[in-house]
């Protein structure tokens, strides 16, 4: 295990320990407003302090954290659930005319702005969690049919895929038998790299309200309700802010560790 | 030299440069909103009349900064014994723009273009009682009336009754051609409309020889360009919170007025269940209006229990009827067959007022059982969706117009409240010209839609106006729409 992987996992378990625990416990309501206590800088009462409204802090942020996690966890399920049949079926048929097509389809995908597109996406359809979810969502379906793909085809060069076919066995069983477990490690480490990416997207959808709705509270929209308070109210910037950077920086660390520790050249080298 | 000498000379310097500096004949003015056009005589678009009102275009009569009437194009008048004959006498020497000059014909088609079968003027109903307009000579206007109408001075005075000429309709939009002290010079779409003094205007010259008007639609945006000195004024501050350090920055003056924007929490009356009055009561007690305008206004804003302005004289209080107390609510709600509350939504449109104000109402009417979900929605989203399809159960918005109880007299009106003794009350109200007569059926009017709760009364908006310590001369309250450029100058 690296110093990396350790550092990164504990702060992402971090977040979603926080994630959990908000299920059946924050410290105060986290819709509960309270006007005359609003502003407070962090104090012992409110350990982040409270917003606009007197609004504990630490039980938003407690609460924000589901939001986000919930929002990437899904939209990264979407590009794997999408993008990983689309990368193997197109390294079963290399450069076939279905390779092509679903290789440049990603490359279209790939070639638009991807936070652009889910704002109109959001804009169009509404505003509110589960549009932005599918807006993220579609943009990771590239990442993962390419990877996917790629490394796919290195495989189908094997002696052992060689056997397989030797032995009888289909395309698509070969792929799922014996390319996709060699090929998961690497969907793992980038399934964590996409995580932290879908995080952020989802806190800049929220921040120009196109995220999750209030009361439903959400690092970005808190992010974006503090602008005009930043210069007498730092800590309501500063702290949904250093919650986005800790989980970004946690999976990134932890995305970067896991692909040490899995890569199994660098697992011999090791030994 | 000696060294006080220098310190002498280096200070005479910067007398100098200051003195330089006072020099300034321009100034930059901060808007929210860019107008969708430049005639005030065909939307209801607030921004076009605080760029055009008073200064590209003028009425017969107008308002000033402390929300009375004025003589404006018309010099005076005569009003006949049974007020229903206006007998203008026009200020002589009068041009437009392009050079042409104003007379009696003018105000004749002026008047008769806002109230033809076919006319767009947002403000129809400020004309309606008009019979004909007759030309007498070139500068005397007969205007008869089908009935004595108490407000016609204060009518002809909005930006919607203002004088155009017949040969400059067609471009009006985009080049408008008025008698006003500045004219048009130029409009740089979705960044600026830059006025320059009219040197041929028939009144006072006014100090300031060019005006910019600045769009700055983002709250933070517009906090920085005021900081950084990029504009000289905004009027209507859309960040309450930022006020105190302006106030405490000696380079600012912050003036605190009031606006004639009665914000209130409007109630779709047909869509049940707020076609029941004890469900509307009950939404009027479960909002806690102080909690409202501290929390989303930072304090800035006058209580209000009825759609009247707190500083109008024929003002009544009426918050009492409508005091915070969620256990009535509960009470209500359940008598009205709701134990369990209901469920609706509440649309937001941009402004602070509305999207703060509305986390804030959601969370009070969680109190008592009432599910509101929040729909934020862009101003034409807003338009398109509430006002003209209808489609909505709560909204918080402000009227900003003055003096606007009629809309509760029309029942296809988007809140949709129906009151036939309301709609007599506004009928006879309109042919009463005595002012006793007419404080006693405004104070019965706005009794009525308060004890109806047609829509829950929060605050009269605040009119804040942030700008440069050494302008003087502006509007510290909004009577209506205006930036009176005319009245504006710099101090030494």
């Amino acid at each position: 295990m690296t110093r990396n992987l350790i550092i990164g996992a504990a702060l992402s378990s971090l977040v979603v320990l926080a994630a959990v625990m908000s299920f059946v416990w924050t410290p105060f309501d986290y819709a509960a407003l309270n006007i005359p206590d609003k502003l407070q800088p962090p104090n012992p009462t409110h350990w982040f302090g409270t917003d606009h409204f007197g609004r504990d802090m630490f039980s938003m942020i407690m609460v924000g954290s589901r939001t986000s996690i919930a929002v990437a966890l899904v939209a990264v399920g979407i590009g794997m659930a999408a993008g990983v049949p689309l990368g193997l079926t197109a390294a079963t048929r290399k450069g076939s005319w279905l390779d092509e097509l679903i290789m440049r389809g990603n490359d279209l995908v790939f070639a638009f702005p991807s936070l652009v597109i889910a704002i109109l996406i959001t804009a169009v359809f509404g505003a509110g969690a589960i549009n932005a979810i599918i807006a993220i969502g579609i943009f990771n379906i590239p990442v993962f049919a390419r990877i996917t793909r790629g490394a796919a085809l290195s495989l189908w060069e094997r002696e052992f895929i060689l056997a397989a076919r030797v032995s009888g066995k289909g395309a698509a069983r070969i792929s799922v038998e014996h390319i996709l477990p060699n090929v998961a490690n690497l969907l793992i480490v980038q399934g964590t790299i996409q995580f932290s990416l879908g995080i952020l997207a989802e806190a800049g959808l929220s921040y120009v309200g196109l995220g999750a709705q209030p009361p439903t509270p959400s690092w970005g929209r808190m992010l974006a309700d503090a602008q005009t308070m930043v210069s007498f109210a730092p800590h309501l910037a500063l702290i949904p802010g250093s919650a986005i950077i800790v989980t970004v920086l946690g999976l990134n660390l932890m995305g970067d560790g896991l692909r040490d520790w899995l890569d199994p050249r660098l697992r011999v080298a090791r030994s | 030299m000696t060294f006080r000498s220098v310190i002498l000379a280096a200070s005479s310097v910067l007398a100098m440069s200051a003195g330089l500096a006072t020099a300034k004949d321009s100034a930059t003015f901060a808007m929210q909103l860019e107008p969708p056009h430049l005639d005030p005589t065909s939307a209801a678009a607030q921004a076009i009349d605080s760029v055009v009102y008073l200064n590209i275009f003028e009425g017969l009569t107008r308002f000033m900064g402390d929300g009375s009437i004025a003589p404006g194009l018309a010099e005076s008048w005569e009003i006949s014994d049974d007020g229903t004959v206006y007998t203008f006498q026009l200020h002589d020497g009068v041009t437009f723009h392009d050079g042409s000059s104003m007379d009696a014909e003018d105000v004749k088609f002026s008047l008769d273009r806002a109230r033809a079968e076919d006319s767009t003027n947002a403000q129809k109903a400020l004309f309606a009682g008009i019979e004909s307009v007759e030309v007498i000579d070139p500068l005397t206007v007969k205007i008869t009336l089908a009935n004595p109408n108490g407000n016609f001075l204060f009518n002809l005075a909005w930006g919607d009754a203002v004088v155009v000429a017949p040969e400059s309709i067609e471009d009006i939009k985009t080049n408008p051609i008025g008698t006003g002290a500045y004219t048009f010079s130029e409009w740089v779409q979705g960044d600026r409309i830059v006025l320059e003094r009219n040197p041929d205007y028939w009144g006072e010259q006014p100090a300031l020889a060019k005006a910019t008007f600045k769009m700055i639609s983002d709250p933070t945006a517009a906090f920085a360009a005021m900081m950084a000195e990029d504009v000289d004024a905004i009027a209507n501050f859309p960040a309450p919170e930022n006020l105190p350090q302006f106030e405490a920055d000696p380079r600012f003056q912050v003036l605190y007025g009031s606006s004639e924007g009665e914000t209130i929490l409007s109630t779709n009356n047909k869509q049940p269940p707020f076609d029941d009055v004890r469900v509307r009561q009950a939404v009027a007690h479960a909002i806690n209006r102080e909690a409202i305008i501290d929390g989303a206004m930072f304090g800035l804003g006058t209580p209000i229990g009825t759609h009247f302005a707190p500083h109008h004289p024929a003002y009544v209080d009426l918050t009492g009827n409508s005091a915070h107390d969620p256990d009535k609510a509960k009470a209500l709600l359940a008598e009205a067959g709701l134990p369990d509350g209901f469920e609706t939504t509440l649309h937001l449109p941009p402004p602070s007022y509305a999207r703060r104000g509305g986390e804030i109402v959601a969370a009070q009417l969680a109190e008592v059982g009432i599910k509101a979900e929040i729909i934020n929605v862009e101003w034409a989203q807003w338009l398109e969706t509430v006002f003209r399809g209808k489609n909505f159960g709560l909204t918080i918005v402000s009227h900003t117009e003055p003096m606007d109880i009629g809309i509760y007299a029309r029942p296809e009106y988007y809140f949709q409240y129906d009151n036939p003794d309301f709609q007599s009350l506004i009928e006879t109200l309109n042919v009463t010209t005595d002012p006793e007569k007419r404080t006693e059926l405004l104070q019965k009017a706005q009794t009525i839609i308060s004890e109806d709760y047609v829509n829950g009364f929060l605050f009269q908006l605040a009119w804040p106006t942030v700008a440069n310590a050494k302008l003087q001369g502006l509007w510290v309250n909004a009577p209506t729409a205006a930036t009176d450029l005319s009245a504006i100058s710099w101090t030494d």
